[in-house]
């Protein structure tokens, strides 16, 4: 399972890769689809069918609503030429990510391998969860009743978002 | 906007219901079944979206709707606090509170307060969702140029 999760990866990152250097704006778009279709399959690869279900159906609405802004708008990539300014900008970053490289190679040494961490609460969550919270789905029990907070806060950053779109968007002003 | 040929146009009317009652679905089992109230509530958004393009926007009369979509999106959150609120007043004092009757697991109406949360839920994501959309691809036509 570890070779597929790794070839799909390795695909994931030439779709993205493909997706920045892309001439055409629309298959750049088509190319982020790639990155989020191959990201299900290792959801299901790594049996969590709901994260599974909630990143397709995301991630066609966001494809389906990219492709009518680009058929709408213009489908040219907007190039600018490189100056000093830019040669400072493309140089800070690569410091940063060279910085932040060495922090996660020593970071990570202290961590367990890749699933066999067991955490405490994790583990208090499964026993008996379907009994205290009467949910079957062990997922939804944990959503909505032991991590409630989580979920209410999360629908409060929607309402908040599309407040914002809406704000920035509007055209005209209210009469 | 304008619509589609005359073939999208009959096969959202073929299709187009047919993703908002397994929208509906997914909503409703979400306590049995993997998916939930995120789920369901953007597979219903996809549905209008696609009905809203295939027919355009003069169609739906959008351009009055866009207030009733924002006052449901709204009235759904205040729903979920209210009932996460209402746990205080039943049984134990705590916020979001399990306070209906758990029932047999594994059933259709089972979970105490959990499907209900799934249905709120799935009308704001789906508001949400919907919202965001028209914002992007209506608005462009109001504007004065």
């Amino acid at each position: 399972m570890e070779l597929s999760i790794s070839i799909i990866i390795g695909l994931m990152i030439l779709g993205a890769l493909y997706a920045i250097h892309a001439k055409d704006l629309l298959s750049s778009v088509i190319a982020c689809g790639i990155v989020g279709y191959s990201l299900v399959i290792c959801f299901l690869l790594l049996k969590a069918p709901d994260l599974a279900i909630v990143q397709i159906v995301v991630d066609t609405i966001t494809l389906i609503i990219m492709v009518a802004v680009v058929l709408d708008s213009s489908r040219e990539e907007s190039y600018s030429k490189l100056d000093t300014k830019g040669y400072i900008s493309a140089a800070t970053g690569i410091l940063m990510i060279v910085v932040l490289l060495y922090f996660f190679a020593i970071s990570v040494q202290s961590l367990d391998v890749l699933g066999t961490s067991s955490l405490r609460m994790a583990n208090y969550y499964i026993e008996g969860a379907a009994q205290k919270t009467g949910s079957a789905n062990l997922v939804t029990g944990v959503v909505f009743d032991f991590r409630g907070y989580d979920t209410m806060g999360e629908a409060v950053v929607l309402v908040t978002a599309v407040l914002g779109v809406l704000t920035i968007l509007r055209l005209k002003g209210k009469k | 906007m304008k619509g589609m040929t005359l073939i999208v146009k009959k096969s959202t009317q073929l299709i187009a219901g047919i993703i908002f009652m397994y929208g509906i679905y997914v909503i409703v089992h979400g306590h049995l079944t993997p998916g939930g109230g995120f789920a369901g509530g953007v597979i219903i958004a996809g549905s209008l979206i696609l009905v809203t393009l295939a027919y355009g926007g003069e169609f739906l009369k959008l351009v009055k709707e866009e207030a009733g979509t924002t006052i449901i999106e709204s009235m759904a959150t205040i729903m979920v606090i209210m009932i996460a609120t209402a746990g205080f007043f039943f049984g134990t004092k705590i916020f979001f509170n399990n306070f209906l009757p758990r029932g047999v697991v594994a059933q259709l109406i089972s979970a105490g307060v959990i499907p209900l949360y799934n249905i709120f839920v799935g009308t704001e994501v789906a508001a949400s969702i919907f919202i965001i959309f028209l914002s992007l691809v209506i608005f462009k036509e109001e504007s004065p140029q």
